[in-house]
Protein backbone atom coordinates (compact mmCIF):
# COMPACT_ATOMS: atom_id res chain seq x y z
CA UNK A 1 0.00 0.00 0.00
CA UNK A 2 1.26 3.72 -1.07
CA UNK A 3 2.53 5.84 1.76
CA UNK A 4 2.32 9.09 2.07
CA UNK A 5 5.52 9.92 0.93
CA UNK A 6 5.58 7.85 -2.51
CA UNK A 7 2.06 8.97 -3.38
CA UNK A 8 0.81 9.73 -6.65
CA UNK A 9 -0.56 13.86 -6.20
CA UNK A 10 -3.88 12.16 -7.50
CA UNK A 11 -4.77 9.43 -5.02
CA UNK A 12 -6.35 11.90 -2.53
CA UNK A 13 -8.15 13.84 -5.27
CA UNK A 14 -9.91 10.35 -6.35
CA UNK A 15 -10.25 9.04 -3.09
CA UNK A 16 -12.53 11.70 -2.37
CA UNK A 17 -14.04 11.86 -5.75
CA UNK A 18 -14.93 8.01 -5.33
CA UNK A 19 -16.15 9.10 -1.71
CA UNK A 20 -18.60 11.72 -3.16
CA UNK A 21 -20.03 9.28 -5.59
CA UNK A 22 -20.64 6.81 -2.75
CA UNK A 23 -21.76 9.00 -0.44
CA UNK A 24 -24.18 10.85 -3.00
CA UNK A 25 -25.48 6.86 -3.92
CA UNK A 26 -26.29 6.68 -0.07
CA UNK A 27 -28.29 9.37 -0.07
CA UNK A 28 -30.21 8.96 -3.21
CA UNK A 29 -31.08 5.68 -2.29
CA UNK A 30 -32.69 6.31 1.62
CA UNK A 31 -30.33 4.64 3.00
CA UNK A 32 -28.76 7.28 4.98
CA UNK A 33 -32.25 7.23 6.62
CA UNK A 34 -32.37 4.85 9.40
CA UNK A 35 -36.45 4.62 9.37
CA UNK A 36 -35.95 3.05 5.93
CA UNK A 37 -32.84 0.22 7.01
CA UNK A 38 -35.69 -0.36 9.72
CA UNK A 39 -38.45 -0.76 7.42
CA UNK A 40 -36.47 -3.65 5.15
CA UNK A 41 -35.61 -5.67 8.00
CA UNK A 42 -39.36 -5.55 9.09
CA UNK A 43 -39.98 -6.92 5.53
CA UNK A 44 -42.15 -3.40 4.47
CA UNK A 45 -39.61 -2.46 1.97
CA UNK A 46 -37.40 -4.72 -0.01
CA UNK A 47 -35.71 -2.01 -1.67
CA UNK A 48 -32.72 -2.21 0.28
CA UNK A 49 -31.77 -5.27 -1.99
CA UNK A 50 -31.11 -3.51 -4.29
CA UNK A 51 -28.98 -1.37 -3.04
CA UNK A 52 -26.59 -4.02 -1.80
CA UNK A 53 -26.42 -6.03 -4.68
CA UNK A 54 -26.56 -3.11 -7.33
CA UNK A 55 -23.26 -1.64 -5.55
CA UNK A 56 -21.99 -5.76 -5.63
CA UNK A 57 -22.73 -5.85 -9.30
CA UNK A 58 -20.54 -2.64 -10.50
CA UNK A 59 -17.74 -3.81 -8.16
CA UNK A 60 -18.52 -7.33 -9.14
CA UNK A 61 -17.91 -6.11 -12.99
CA UNK A 62 -14.52 -4.05 -12.52
CA UNK A 63 -13.52 -6.69 -9.87
CA UNK A 64 -13.60 -9.04 -12.64
CA UNK A 65 -12.27 -6.67 -15.73
CA UNK A 66 -9.41 -4.71 -13.88
CA UNK A 67 -7.06 -7.80 -13.36
CA UNK A 68 -7.17 -8.02 -17.06
CA UNK A 69 -7.19 -4.75 -18.22
CA UNK A 70 -3.94 -3.57 -16.24
CA UNK A 71 -1.34 -5.02 -14.35
CA UNK A 72 -1.22 -2.49 -11.78
CA UNK A 73 -2.92 0.25 -10.57
CA UNK A 74 -2.22 3.42 -12.47
CA UNK A 75 -1.64 5.68 -9.16
CA UNK A 76 -0.34 3.01 -6.57
CA UNK A 77 1.22 0.53 -8.58
CA UNK A 78 -0.72 -1.94 -6.46
CA UNK A 79 -1.90 -5.42 -7.63
CA UNK A 80 -5.52 -5.35 -8.46
CA UNK A 81 -6.81 -8.24 -6.15
CA UNK A 82 -10.67 -9.27 -5.17
CA UNK A 83 -11.20 -8.21 -1.37
CA UNK A 84 -10.51 -11.68 0.18
CA UNK A 85 -10.61 -11.50 3.63
CA UNK A 86 -9.61 -14.53 5.58
CA UNK A 87 -12.73 -16.49 7.21
CA UNK A 88 -12.45 -17.41 10.97
CA UNK A 89 -15.01 -17.49 14.00
CA UNK A 90 -14.93 -13.69 14.37
CA UNK A 91 -16.01 -13.09 11.13
CA UNK A 92 -19.53 -14.99 12.70
CA UNK A 93 -19.08 -13.18 15.79
CA UNK A 94 -18.55 -9.62 15.26
CA UNK A 95 -21.20 -10.25 12.33
CA UNK A 96 -24.07 -11.20 14.91
CA UNK A 97 -23.11 -8.23 17.59
CA UNK A 98 -23.17 -5.81 14.17
CA UNK A 99 -26.50 -7.07 13.25
CA UNK A 100 -27.71 -5.86 16.72
CA UNK A 101 -26.71 -3.11 15.95
CA UNK A 102 -28.00 -2.62 13.07
CA UNK A 103 -30.98 -4.21 13.98
CA UNK A 104 -31.48 -1.71 16.79
CA UNK A 105 -30.91 1.48 15.45
CA UNK A 106 -31.22 1.37 11.54
CA UNK A 107 -27.83 2.44 10.99
CA UNK A 108 -24.26 1.51 9.53
CA UNK A 109 -21.18 2.74 9.55
CA UNK A 110 -20.79 4.35 5.56
CA UNK A 111 -24.63 5.17 5.77
CA UNK A 112 -23.89 6.54 9.46
CA UNK A 113 -21.11 9.17 7.62
CA UNK A 114 -23.97 10.08 4.90
CA UNK A 115 -26.57 10.76 7.69
CA UNK A 116 -24.30 13.43 8.09
CA UNK A 117 -24.15 14.92 5.10
CA UNK A 118 -27.88 15.16 4.61
CA UNK A 119 -28.34 17.47 7.60
CA UNK A 120 -29.38 14.55 9.97
CA UNK A 121 -27.50 15.82 12.95
CA UNK A 122 -29.12 13.44 15.58
CA UNK A 123 -27.19 10.98 13.87
CA UNK A 124 -24.07 12.09 15.77
CA UNK A 125 -25.49 9.65 18.55
CA UNK A 126 -24.78 6.57 16.26
CA UNK A 127 -21.34 8.19 15.67
CA UNK A 128 -20.51 8.36 19.06
CA UNK A 129 -21.54 4.83 19.50
CA UNK A 130 -19.28 3.47 17.14
CA UNK A 131 -15.92 5.03 17.77
CA UNK A 132 -16.91 4.29 21.44
CA UNK A 133 -17.24 0.43 20.39
CA UNK A 134 -14.42 0.39 17.72
CA UNK A 135 -12.51 1.81 21.13
CA UNK A 136 -13.46 -0.80 23.15
CA UNK A 137 -12.68 -3.24 20.84
CA UNK A 138 -9.23 -2.47 19.85
CA UNK A 139 -8.12 -1.63 23.72
CA UNK A 140 -9.40 -5.30 24.15
CA UNK A 141 -7.92 -6.72 21.32
CA UNK A 142 -4.57 -4.21 22.25
CA UNK A 143 -4.31 -6.07 25.92
CA UNK A 144 -4.82 -9.61 23.99
CA UNK A 145 -1.83 -9.08 21.35
CA UNK A 146 0.60 -6.82 24.16
CA UNK A 147 1.19 -9.69 26.05
CA UNK A 148 0.31 -10.61 29.25
CA UNK A 149 1.04 -7.75 31.33
CA UNK A 150 -2.87 -6.16 32.64
CA UNK A 151 -1.46 -2.63 33.40
CA UNK A 152 -1.84 -0.49 30.55
CA UNK A 153 1.30 0.98 28.39
CA UNK A 154 -0.29 3.79 26.44
CA UNK A 155 -0.71 7.03 28.15
CA UNK A 156 -4.49 7.40 26.47
CA UNK B 1 -61.62 -0.78 -10.95
CA UNK B 2 -59.27 -2.52 -13.27
CA UNK B 3 -57.06 -4.38 -10.82
CA UNK B 4 -53.29 -4.18 -11.74
CA UNK B 5 -51.49 -7.45 -13.13
CA UNK B 6 -50.33 -9.32 -10.24
CA UNK B 7 -46.41 -8.79 -10.62
CA UNK B 8 -46.97 -5.17 -10.14
CA UNK B 9 -49.32 -6.01 -7.17
CA UNK B 10 -46.75 -7.50 -5.91
CA UNK B 11 -43.89 -5.18 -6.59
CA UNK B 12 -46.34 -2.27 -4.93
CA UNK B 13 -46.33 -4.66 -1.65
CA UNK B 14 -42.71 -5.46 -1.65
CA UNK B 15 -41.10 -2.07 -3.00
CA UNK B 16 -44.04 0.72 -1.68
CA UNK B 17 -41.45 3.53 -2.42
CA UNK B 18 -40.44 1.76 -6.06
CA UNK B 19 -37.20 0.52 -6.97
CA UNK B 20 -35.82 3.04 -9.28
CA UNK B 21 -34.11 5.44 -6.07
CA UNK B 22 -32.34 2.17 -4.35
CA UNK B 23 -31.26 0.62 -7.54
CA UNK B 24 -29.95 4.17 -8.61
CA UNK B 25 -28.61 4.87 -5.50
CA UNK B 26 -26.40 1.40 -5.30
CA UNK B 27 -25.20 1.99 -8.57
CA UNK B 28 -23.67 4.77 -7.46
CA UNK B 29 -22.37 3.84 -4.07
CA UNK B 30 -21.05 0.46 -6.43
CA UNK B 31 -19.66 3.20 -8.87
CA UNK B 32 -18.00 5.22 -6.14
CA UNK B 33 -16.18 2.57 -4.40
CA UNK B 34 -14.83 1.20 -8.48
CA UNK B 35 -13.67 4.69 -8.78
CA UNK B 36 -11.39 4.15 -5.97
CA UNK B 37 -10.49 0.53 -7.24
CA UNK B 38 -9.78 1.69 -10.83
CA UNK B 39 -6.97 4.23 -9.58
CA UNK B 40 -5.97 1.89 -6.56
CA UNK B 41 -6.40 -1.07 -6.39
CA UNK B 42 -7.54 -0.79 -2.70
CA UNK B 43 -11.60 -2.21 -1.90
CA UNK B 44 -12.27 0.10 0.60
CA UNK B 45 -14.78 -0.12 3.16
CA UNK B 46 -16.26 2.29 5.73
CA UNK B 47 -16.02 0.88 8.89
CA UNK B 48 -12.21 0.43 8.93
CA UNK B 49 -12.44 4.79 9.60
CA UNK B 50 -13.53 4.04 13.04
CA UNK B 51 -10.32 2.53 14.12
CA UNK B 52 -8.25 4.69 11.81
CA UNK B 53 -9.29 7.74 13.32
CA UNK B 54 -8.71 6.44 16.27
CA UNK B 55 -5.13 6.01 15.74
CA UNK B 56 -4.80 9.57 15.86
CA UNK B 57 -5.71 10.41 19.12
CA UNK B 58 -5.26 6.32 21.19
CA UNK B 59 -1.47 4.84 21.03
CA UNK B 60 -3.09 1.25 21.86
CA UNK B 61 -1.24 -0.91 19.56
CA UNK B 62 -4.49 -1.91 17.66
CA UNK B 63 -5.06 1.14 15.76
CA UNK B 64 -1.43 1.71 14.81
CA UNK B 65 -1.89 -0.95 12.11
CA UNK B 66 -4.21 1.78 10.61
CA UNK B 67 -1.77 4.97 10.76
CA UNK B 68 -0.41 4.30 7.03
CA UNK B 69 -4.39 4.85 5.49
CA UNK B 70 -5.79 6.99 7.93
CA UNK B 71 -5.51 10.20 6.18
CA UNK B 72 -7.13 8.96 2.49
CA UNK B 73 -9.68 7.32 4.97
CA UNK B 74 -10.30 10.34 6.64
CA UNK B 75 -10.90 11.98 2.80
CA UNK B 76 -13.41 8.65 1.88
CA UNK B 77 -15.15 9.53 5.01
CA UNK B 78 -15.16 13.73 4.21
CA UNK B 79 -16.11 12.62 0.09
CA UNK B 80 -18.97 10.44 1.60
CA UNK B 81 -20.75 13.40 3.82
CA UNK B 82 -20.13 15.66 0.72
CA UNK B 83 -21.70 13.90 -1.15
CA UNK B 84 -24.95 12.68 0.77
CA UNK B 85 -24.72 16.36 0.88
CA UNK B 86 -25.39 17.03 -2.53
CA UNK B 87 -27.75 15.01 -2.45
CA UNK B 88 -29.53 16.78 0.12
CA UNK B 89 -28.87 19.98 -1.76
CA UNK B 90 -30.18 19.29 -4.93
CA UNK B 91 -33.09 16.16 -4.78
CA UNK B 92 -33.91 16.13 -0.43
CA UNK B 93 -34.11 20.56 -0.35
CA UNK B 94 -33.22 21.31 3.07
CA UNK B 95 -31.88 18.81 6.10
CA UNK B 96 -33.76 15.85 6.99
CA UNK B 97 -33.47 14.41 10.73
CA UNK B 98 -34.43 10.81 12.17
CA UNK B 99 -37.02 10.35 14.67
CA UNK B 100 -35.55 7.33 16.22
CA UNK B 101 -34.85 7.68 19.64
CA UNK B 102 -31.59 8.91 20.61
CA UNK B 103 -30.50 5.76 23.13
CA UNK B 104 -31.10 3.24 20.26
CA UNK B 105 -28.81 5.08 18.32
CA UNK B 106 -26.09 5.36 20.71
CA UNK B 107 -26.27 1.86 21.54
CA UNK B 108 -27.10 -0.02 18.44
CA UNK B 109 -24.18 2.25 17.16
CA UNK B 110 -21.97 0.60 19.92
CA UNK B 111 -22.82 -2.74 19.12
CA UNK B 112 -21.99 -1.57 15.15
CA UNK B 113 -18.73 -0.37 16.45
CA UNK B 114 -17.49 -3.30 18.36
CA UNK B 115 -19.17 -5.64 15.58
CA UNK B 116 -17.78 -4.60 12.49
CA UNK B 117 -14.25 -4.10 13.50
CA UNK B 118 -14.22 -8.10 15.45
CA UNK B 119 -16.10 -9.20 12.07
CA UNK B 120 -13.77 -7.58 9.68
CA UNK B 121 -15.83 -5.52 7.96
CA UNK B 122 -19.28 -3.70 7.23
CA UNK B 123 -22.36 -3.31 4.89
CA UNK B 124 -19.77 -1.69 2.08
CA UNK B 125 -16.69 -3.63 2.81
CA UNK B 126 -18.56 -7.05 3.15
CA UNK B 127 -22.01 -6.48 1.30
CA UNK B 128 -20.71 -4.31 -1.54
CA UNK B 129 -16.68 -5.22 -2.09
CA UNK B 130 -16.74 -8.13 -0.73
CA UNK B 131 -19.82 -9.70 -2.03
CA UNK B 132 -18.72 -8.30 -5.30
CA UNK B 133 -14.95 -10.14 -4.87
CA UNK B 134 -17.23 -13.43 -4.57
CA UNK B 135 -15.44 -13.69 -1.00
CA UNK B 136 -17.14 -16.71 0.82
CA UNK B 137 -15.81 -14.63 4.11
CA UNK B 138 -18.36 -11.44 3.15
CA UNK B 139 -21.31 -13.86 2.01
CA UNK B 140 -20.77 -15.57 5.46
CA UNK B 141 -20.54 -12.04 7.64
CA UNK B 142 -23.48 -10.72 5.63
CA UNK B 143 -25.34 -13.91 6.37
CA UNK B 144 -24.81 -13.44 9.40
CA UNK B 145 -25.32 -9.80 9.74
CA UNK B 146 -28.41 -9.57 7.43
CA UNK B 147 -30.12 -12.24 9.69
CA UNK B 148 -29.31 -11.35 13.87
CA UNK B 149 -30.67 -7.54 12.08
CA UNK B 150 -33.84 -8.87 10.88
CA UNK B 151 -34.29 -10.88 14.26
CA UNK B 152 -33.27 -7.72 16.35
CA UNK B 153 -35.33 -5.31 13.96
CA UNK B 154 -38.49 -7.23 14.92
CA UNK B 155 -37.69 -8.23 18.35
CA UNK B 156 -37.61 -3.99 19.10
CA UNK B 157 -40.69 -3.74 16.98
CA UNK B 158 -42.69 -5.93 18.83
CA UNK B 159 -41.83 -4.55 22.56
CA UNK B 160 -42.83 -1.39 20.96
CA UNK B 161 -40.44 0.23 20.88
CA UNK B 162 -41.59 2.86 17.85
CA UNK B 163 -39.49 4.79 16.28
Amino acid sequence: MATSTDRHPLFIPLVLVGGLIFGFGLGYSHMARPEVVLNFLQFEDFGLLFVMFGGAAVTGIVFFVMPRVLDRAPLTGDPFERRLKSFDRNVLIGGAIFGVGWGLSGICPGAAYASLGIGNVTILWALAGMFIGAYLQGWWRSRATDGVDPSPTGAD
Amino acid sequence: MVADPVPLQLAAELFPNGISRYAIGGLFVGLGAAVIYVGTGISAGASTFLESTLSYVSSQSRFQQYVASRDWRLVFTLGIILGAAVYAVVYQGGAWTTDVAWWRLLLGGLFVGVGTRVGKGCTSGHGVCGVGSASKTSLAGVLAFLLVAILTAQVVAALGVTP
